[in-house]
């Protein structure tokens, strides 16, 4: 194997400067994409519970969509169809007045998609909860909206946090598809100093401690809130 | 701006060589993963420190890294070791069996976890060594167990596969992409490619729920 040593290409500009930026990105990316995911989430999880057969339905549809679509398919469709299938004004103003179309793109993207994989955690963290705490809470005259509030969400919520962490990580990973719509996130930014400078073994090491990084710093950051938010007695034990 | 179905009647053959490539990288990465996760597993598991460490830093790993970096870094490391081009799709396989292999083996361990200690007992105390345990009596349990979810995992291998898009492998994502792009039709085969992914996977985790119907009996 034939190959020439330059560790400190990494160091040297502009290649620094787009890795720091490709992490930019990266966490820009996954933290706004996010937002959409748990926030939407948690709306569909909670609707795929619902006695309502309309919201169920709804619910379900959802997410057996996104979920059965690879998501580079779906980044595709966004970024590529959606702004034509939209009436002509809108179409207009995507095509040309979107503020960062890409990032904003991938991040819409991204999050539709995450939040049928978090909703599907969610909804397995209401049903994990025994029916008898919906009856009482029926029995004791709550409404549906004050049943989810005060009964069943604050125990799911706390339920859910471990295989949330693990949807948080996969978001960072997934987030790296934004590169095929044209975000230099780190991903993108590795793969480029390679072809810049043919070293590709120093470019995507960097890029991998990077991931390593990253993966590590949630791990511990969220380790904490799982320790916070552990009902004792209710799950064995936190990740 | 009128909808063209021509287009993808027109390309049907093109873009049925291109599945036909999906399912075959799936396939094999599958294979080989379930192989290299099985060893990884009994690793974890073995009871040694340095086996277990050694399998469990592999899983954490590759359980870290975004597949389309562990696609690349294969295409650059693969030419690189063997010394000669050889082709995208081997490049393709090695990364998705080796990176399959991390998450097959999670599901591997709890079903092997999943059969209780009294079989394996009972296969030392009629005298079977650990390799004989667990080919006959412990495997073949734990695989019946896990079966559904192996065959979840399955599915999202599939979808994954339409990542090798970022190196140009012709699979039915790059060959959609491919006539999208000379046709300009970008609306009606997107949409196209979003339908056949969705039926696949669709009808796949159907089956699946009726596999784990049965299973629970």
């Amino acid at each position: 194997m034939q190959y020439n040593w330059n560790w400190g290409v990494l160091l040297q500009e502009p290649y620094l400067g787009w890795l720091i930026s490709g992490v930019g990105w990266t966490i820009a990316v996954a933290s706004a994409a996010w937002v959409i995911a748990f926030t939407l989430g948690s709306i569909v999880g909670v609707a795929r519970t619902l006695p309502n057969r309309w919201a169920r339905g709804a619910a379900t549809a959802y997410v057996e969509l996104l979920r059965n679509v690879p998501l580079l398919v779906q980044l595709f469709i966004w970024y590529f169809v959606v702004p034509e299938l939209l009436p002509d004004d809108w179409g207009r103003w995507v095509k040309r007045d979107l503020p960062l179309p890409e990032y904003t793109t991938a991040v819409i993207g991204l999050g539709f998609y995450t939040a049928s994989r978090v909703a599907e955690q969610v909804r397995s963290g209401i049903e994990s909860i025994s029916r008898g705490q919906s009856m009482a809470g029926y029995a004791s005259g709550l409404t549906t909206l004050q049943l989810y509030r005060y009964v069943l969400l604050p125990v799911a919520f706390r339920v859910i946090v471990p295989p949330l962490t693990s949807e948080f990580l996969t978001i960072f990973k997934n987030s790296s598809l934004a590169l095929t719509i044209g975000v230099l996130e780190l991903t993108a930014q590795s793969r480029q100093i390679t072809e810049y400078t043919f070293q590709g073994f120093e470019a995507f090491t960097a890029a991998t401690v990077m991931y390593v990084v990253i993966t590590l710093t949630v791990t511990a950051g969220m380790s904490l809130v799982e320790r916070r938010a552990r009902i004792p007695g209710f799950i064995a034990k936190g990740g | 701006m009128a909808f063209d179905v021509g287009v993808i009647f027109d390309s049907l053959p093109f873009l049925a060589e291109g599945l036909a490539l999906s399912f075959l990288l799936t396939l094999l990465a599958a294979a080989g993963g379930i192989v290299l996760a099985v060893i990884l597993a009994l690793m974890r598991l073995s009871g040694y420190t340095a086996l277990a460490l050694i399998s469990a830093a592999y899983v954490n790993f590759f359980r870290s890294m975004p597949l389309i970096l562990v696609i690349f870094w294969f295409f650059f490391l693969v030419p690189l070791l063997i010394g000669r081009p050889v082709g995208g799709f081997y490049s393709a396989l090695i990364a998705f069996t080796l990176f399959e292999a991390a998450y097959y083996s999670e599901i591997i361990r709890a079903g092997i976890q999943s059969v209780s200690r009294g079989q394996v007992a009972a296969g030392y105390a009629t005298g079977l060594t650990y390799g004989q345990t667990m080919r006959f009596i412990v495997l073949p349990q734990a695989f019946r167990n896990m079966t559904p979810v192996l065959l979840t995992q399955g599915i999202v291998l599939f979808q994954d596969t339409s990542l090798v898009f970022v190196v140009a492998l012709r699979d039915f994502m790059t060959a959609t992409t491919i006539v999208a792009r000379n046709e300009g039709r970008l609306i009606e085969m997107y949409l196209f490619a979003a339908a056949v992914y969705f039926v696949i996977c669709f009808s796949g985790s159907l089956y699946v729920r009726r596999l784990q119907g049965k299973f629970a009996r």
